[in-house]
């Protein structure tokens, strides 16, 4: 098989984010990145149908703050490729993304064999449109899945069988052959861990292949009126004090309401 | 006057899911405010008995086929443009559920109009239509405008009322005869959930941890506190995805949606998908070193502390009561 993980940096939401001066996007300054989730477990899903089946697994991210680092841990992890997209990327949006990325895979040495899957994370946070996922479906002409927790080949390495999540733990099974798009939720096991070390000794040892590569023209995204933080529901009763007062409190909350000695 | 609005409805094994009354809800008032007629469109295979409950709807159009058991998103996409183009439609309405994922980006690419996803709110402001959606998990909003108010539009799940998208009105049923595209993927099974060793929809008590928790080494502790209230462990899909706790005790979107008597949680953020299985709890207790979580938004008390303080502090309370 014929792996490709298209990996992305999102803002890490655990740190606050604040709105830049224009009011229509976050202040550079103040954001921390990080490697999209969804993402960490398309490549960990990768890896774990390289071991099973042989092949390569080779990530593709487009040039980003701290993506280099992200790119060697891939390596660590066991990806064999690791490509970095650079060009200009002002203001660019989800169906230009979806775009630059086919005409990746649509240049002379790298179109899709009957072996390629393409795994994308299913959804980031941090962009209006989404779904980069199923328009380079549309642009390559191939099926997609998306929200997708768990994949399969079968014998003759031509069809996949796809778990795609529905609600309430419900899930679909379905087949659909190569190549194929998938967006991937959550792998079939958490994605593993490597340590700082073995990053660093792959970074003497493996190269990222960088490409420059024209922005794409002419497709205008959404644009937006304003960002703006939600208000606070502000429901909650705050407990405050040490926490041995708040779980004081806690408790006569809970035994005034018949919950305690249960 | 606009042009029409249309709301696919959303359905699975058998029954209408509650976002398509809460987009019907949603449509009903901005098709009334723009002068435009609501259609709702039903595809799917012994789906026609589903339309007598979609009278809030000013037409609708439904398709049964033996082929649409579980349509893909690019059959589904395939018929919606048809159905857009045949009946003048501006502006779609898609559930943003894993169920409807796909379909709103391959609509939007064939008729080449914008798509706007996670969208919590609608209003009208002098004729033009703003869409308000939710960006990093709901830490931040943003409103779009559409040119000419066309488009696509994805809509969140719990961000209206479905109550507003029911009635007993008799609607007025169209059956359209559309081609249903050839697709290379194959339904071919549901997989119900497994049971696990602990169900946690029937629970009274729940003791919900989230990322906070850090380590899997450190439910042992919460696992105490679920003891001395005689509950369960619940948590937040990023636990379940590092394998810390089994799937069956995943609360919200993709996982369960519970309504115990009591829900506290540790380390939990409050993302929308998260609070759209829990929300309904009788007594919520939140507890995050955040004092801005939206968790507390949706929480009776809280406390803004470190949960590795809180969790022995109110064992120890528990038990000398
Ligand atoms: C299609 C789809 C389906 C999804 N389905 C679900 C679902 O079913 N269920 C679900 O839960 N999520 C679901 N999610 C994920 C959801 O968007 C959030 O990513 C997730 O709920 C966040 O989990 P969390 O709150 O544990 O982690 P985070 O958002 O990372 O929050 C961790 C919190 O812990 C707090 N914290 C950290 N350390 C401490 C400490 N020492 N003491 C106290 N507090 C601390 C932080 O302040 C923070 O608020 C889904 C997402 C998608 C895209
Ligand atoms: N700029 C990017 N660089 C690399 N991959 C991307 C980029 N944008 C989107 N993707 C891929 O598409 C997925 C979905 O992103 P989105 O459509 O923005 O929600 C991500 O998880 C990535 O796998």
């Amino acid at each position: 098989m014929d792996i490709f993980v298209l990996l992305k940096m999102v803002p890490d939401v655990v740190e606050e984010l604040v709105i830049g001066e224009n009011g229509k996007s976050l202040d550079p300054q103040m954001l921390r990145v990080k490697l999209s989730d969804p993402d960490e477990h398309a490549l960990e899903q990768a890896i774990l149908l390289k071991e099973k089946h042989k092949g390569t697994v080779t990530v593709v991210a487009m040039e980003a703050p701290e993506v280099d680092e992200i790119l060697f841990t891939a390596f660590a992890k066991g990806a064999d490729n690791a490509v970095k997209l650079t060009g200009d990327w002002t203001g660019i949006q989800a169906p230009s993304i979806a775009r630059l990325f086919a005409s990746y895979f649509s240049s002379a040495n790298r179109q899709l064999g009957s072996q390629a899957l393409v795994l994308l994370g299913s959804q980031a946070i941090d962009d209006l449109e989404g779904e980069v996922a199923p328009y380079l479906a549309e642009l390559l002409g191939v099926p997609y899945i998306g929200v997708v927790t768990g994949i399969r080949l079968d014998e003759e390495n031509k069809k996949i069988m796809v778990m795609k999540e529905f609600a309430g733990g419900l899930r679909g099974e379905f087949e659909l052959p190569l190549p194929a798009v998938l967006g991937v939720q959550a792998a079939e096991k958490p994605p593993r861990y490597v340590p700082v070390a073995k990053v660093r000794s792959v970074m003497k040892s493996s190269h990222v292949e960088t490409l420059e590569v024209p922005p794409p023209e002419g497709i205008a995204g959404l644009s937006i009126d304003r960002l703006f933080t939600p208000e606070a529901a502000g429901k909650a009763e705050m407990l405050e004090g040490a926490p041995e007062e708040a779980s004081a409190r806690i408790v006569e909350i809970l035994a005034e309401r018949g919950l305690l000695g249960r | 006057m606009q042009e029409p609005i249309l709301v696919l409805a959303e359905h699975l094994k058998g029954e209408l899911a509650d976002i398509t009354f809460e987009m019907l809800g949603a449509a009903r008032k901005l098709a009334d405010q723009l002068k435009a007629p609501l259609y709702t469109a039903v595809f799917g295979k012994d789906v026609a008995p589903l339309t007598s409950q979609l009278g809030v709807a000013d037409s609708v159009f439904v398709l049964d086929h033996p082929q649409l058991d579980m349509p893909s998103a690019d059959v589904a996409a395939g018929l919606l443009k048809k159905l857009v183009e045949q009946k003048g439609v501006s502006l779609v309405l898609i559930g943003g559920t894993n169920v409807s994922a796909g379909i709103g980006p391959r609509l939007s690419f064939r008729l080449n109009l914008p798509f706007v996803n996670f969208c919590r709110n609608i209003r009208v402001e002098n004729g033009s239509t703003i869409f308000t959606s939710q960006l990093f998990g709901g830490k931040i909003l943003s409103d779009v405008r559409l040119p000419e108010n066309r488009g696509v539009v994805s809509v969140y799940p719990g961000s209206f009322a479905a109550d507003a998208g029911r009635s007993d009105k008799k609607p007025s049923v169209e059956k359209v005869d559309l081609p249903v595209e050839e697709t290379k993927i194959v339904f071919k099974r549901y997989i119900e959930p497994e049971a696990g060793d602990i169900d946690i929809t029937k629970q009274d008590i729940l003791i919900s941890i989230g990322r906070g928790i850090v380590s899997a080494d450190n439910i042992a502790m919460v696992e105490e506190l679920a003891r001395a209230l005689g509950g369960a462990v619940c948590a937040s899909r990023p636990v379940i995805d590092q394998g810390w706790l089994p799937l069956s005790r995943q609360v919200g979107k993709s996982g369960m949606t519970v309504k115990p008597k009591l829900y506290m949680s540790f380390g939990v953020s409050g993302a929308p998908e998260h609070v759209e299985g829990m929300k309904d709890a009788g007594l919520i207790i939140s507890v995050n070193t955040d004092p801005n979580a939206p968790i507390f938004g949706v929480s009776h008390y809280g406390v803004c502390a470190d949960l590795f303080d809180v969790l022995p502090a109110l064992v120890e309370k528990i038990k000398t009561h």
